[in-house]
């Protein structure tokens, strides 16, 4: 009996394999294209963040302070003094090509700063600096200068500090850096690998099945003495293993890209190390309860369906209760401490990712949801069985 | 005579759709595809169904396959019943039809190793059947194309070769002659009285005189889904011709509804 499933399986592989197109487009290229935009994405961003860092930048200032001069030494620009600032240098900024920034300070600033009294109402001594933002390395000037003098002025007035740190190891937001990686990936990650996954199983389960129902196919097995549930047992098997390399594809192309997403290449591949052998296992083992549940729905779908085009409209409102699991980490903090709220497929799969992620991995959870998807992918192949049983669903025009 | 196939009061009804009963113009909700149908066939003999478009031919066929489940009544196909052993009767027959296909995108080399697995016929065995079967069908030039790119006189070919993988004893052919240029429609008759001599059975449904007369030992002729007459063609013909004789039963029939 196991036999005819076997030979199913290998058939459902040998038309995967045999596909180029097929395999192309179902696994490598998400994985691929996955790769692809979230590296230009991220190159993009960095690139933005980092532009300009070694363009030399000049710095016009009018009436330089004496108290401001160690604090200006060491910027990564070029301080030119001038006597004056003339309205052409300001009209001269506009073009954006030009790297520079200039500062008028009032005459006699130091002394100003010195007997200016806030609570006297008159306006304080102002500084201008003009930048142009649409000039990165000019902008980015302006905010080193602009964060100097404001440094300054506090510590003019200084009278109490917060957050000081006094060495090297001072911290006092006491999340660990896995924690704070840790929740944004539990939150996003799981969504995304669902929605992978997904996508795995809709570019394969309709055509295998309602596809075989279009073209006629199914009949010429179903006229073979193989029983009805061996059918739907490798028809589910080797769907699910498709789908899983599929998903696979773009959680591979996730991880690649994760570092140049996250900017700084080093926390992503810190943040791989930081996950625990048991972290990786329970992740694989979620990914393989949910991949099988997802394509028995799927095929159940598609053989209630008429034709390919019939299975993807029906497969849609099934779609958006997967996604809206796959939403539910952002609304809730933590995960449920019930074990029954672990039985509900796809929601259970979303909430053992998410705790795994988030450092908060426990057994019991993973071991319900497991039983439960199981149990559910039974039942579901139960019913297509049912359906290849059924002369109205399978010969229904 | 030895009997291999008994069918005993076979009755299948199929719903009508709503717009199905505004196309009949009918109120009826069901329509009485087989009623109450009862025949024999004997080994090594080749028994024809006759009958016009819609007398339930097909259906008949397709409930002794498996494929349909009867509402009421029971096949026995070699001992085994339709009702109770699907899984033992589709390994004792072969069904042929038009609406059985194959995955275009495997080659016939391929499908046919995969059929004779799924009937779990021993390696050997089924090497040297394809190797037979592939050349008496000319099909061994095209073992390695696939399914897609054949003709569709090969095709028809090879569904033909693939549905008797396991050599079943029960052949169940619907229209054999359907849609096939003369050259194959030859073969595939020729084949047939091959099989017979064989000492296979053979089931056919047409609505073609010739076909019968040509091929069959024994006729049943069905009109809307009853069993009319059954015998040997000579029983069934009473000295008239199989297409003269048909029309009058057909009049005796249908004359006072029209």
């Amino acid at each position: 009996m196991k036999n005819n499933t076997l030979t199913i399986i290998k058939k459902e592989f040998a038309r995967f394999f045999g596909d180029k197109q097929l395999l192309f487009t179902s696994v490598i290229m998400p994985g691929l294209l996955i790769y692809i935009i979230y590296s230009l994405l991220g190159n993009g961003m960095s690139k933005m963040a980092t532009e300009g860092a070694n363009e030399l930048v000049t710095v016009r200032v009018e009436n330089l302070p004496e108290s401001v001069v160690p604090m200006w030494e060491n910027l990564p620009a070029t301080v030119v003094l001038k006597q004056s600032v003339s309205q052409e240098d300001i009209d001269n900024l506009e073009n954006k090509d030009l790297n520079e920034v200039l500062a008028i300070f009032p005459e006699e600033f130091d002394s100003l700063v010195a007997t200016y009294n806030p609570q006297s109402g008159e306006a304080a001594p102002n500084v201008k600096i003009y930048y142009n933002s649409a000039n990165n390395a000019s902008s980015r000037v302006y905010y080193m200068l602009e964060g100097s003098l404001s440094t300054y002025e506090d510590q003019l007035s200084n009278r109490f500090d917060i957050n000081r740190a006094d060495n090297e190891e001072a911290h006092f937001d006491m999340a660990s850096q896995d924690d704070v990686l840790g929740s944004i990936l539990s939150k996003l990650i799981p969504m995304l690998i669902l929605m992978m996954l997904f996508s795995g199983v809709m570019a394969i389960a309709p055509s295998a099945i309602a596809g075989e129902k279009e073209r006629g196919t199914i009949a010429t097995l179903l006229v073979t003495p193989m029983r009805r549930n061996e059918l739907a047992l490798g028809k589910v098997v080797s769907l699910s293993g498709m789908a899983l390399l599929s998903g696979l594809s773009s959680f591979i192309g996730i991880v690649l890209s994760l570092p140049k997403m996250i900017q700084a290449d080093t926390a992503g591949i810190e943040l791989g190390l930081n996950y625990t052998g048991a972290d990786y296992a329970v992740l694989l083992i979620t990914i393989l309860a949910t991949v099988l549940i997802m394509a028995s729905v799927v095929s159940m779908l598609s053989a209630l369906a008429k034709d390919v085009k019939n299975a993807g409209t029906m497969i849609v409102p099934f779609m958006l209760v997967v996604m809206f699991c796959g939403l539910t980490p952002m609304f809730q903090s933590g995960t449920p401490e019930s074990l029954t709220s672990y039985m509900i497929p796809f929601y259970n799969s979303i909430q053992v990712m998410t705790a795994t992620f988030a450092h908060e991995m426990r057994w019991m959870p993973v071991i319900v949801m497991l039983a439960s998807n199981v149990a559910f992918t039974g039942i579901a192949v139960w019913g297509l069985t049912r359906m290849f049983n059924s002369e109205k669903i399978m010969f229904s025009k | 005579m030895n009997e291999i196939l008994r069918v005993e009061g076979l009755s299948k009804t199929f719903k009508l759709s709503r717009k199905q009963q505004k196309i009949e113009r009918t109120n009826r909700k069901e329509i009485v595809a087989v009623d109450n149908l009862s025949f024999t066939a004997n080994k090594g003999e080749i028994f024809g169904l006759l009958g016009p478009n819609g007398a339930g031919k097909t259906t008949t066929l397709r409930m002794l396959s498996t494929l349909i489940h009867p509402d009421s009544g029971d096949a026995i196909l070699d001992g085994y019943s339709v009702v109770n052993q699907p899984e033992e009767v589709r390994g004792k027959i072969g069904f042929l039809t038009s609406e059985l296909k194959l995955e275009d995108f495997f080659t016939p080399n391929y499908l046919f190793n995969f059929f004779s697995q799924l009937h779990h016929v021993d390696e050997s065995t089924a090497q040297e059947r394809k190797r037979q079967m592939f050349s008496r069908f000319g099909i061994d030039r095209f073992a390695e194309v696939k399914v897609a790119n054949l003709s569709t006189g090969m095709k028809q070919k090879l569904s033909l070769v693939i549905s008797l993988v396991h050599d079943p004893d029960i052949i169940i052919f619907d229209e054999p002659t359907n849609g096939l240029d003369v050259l194959t429609a030859r073969t595939v008759t020729d084949y047939l009285q091959d099989l017979r001599s064989k000492g296979k059975t053979i089931i056919l449904s047409t609505h073609i005189f010739s076909l019968v007369e040509k091929l069959c030992d024994r006729v049943g002729v069905i009109i809307d889904g009853r069993m009319i007459t059954c015998g040997t063609l000579d029983e069934v013909c009473n000295g008239l011709s199989l297409e003269d004789r048909f029309f009058e039963i057909y009049k005796e029939q249908k004359g006072g509804e029209e």
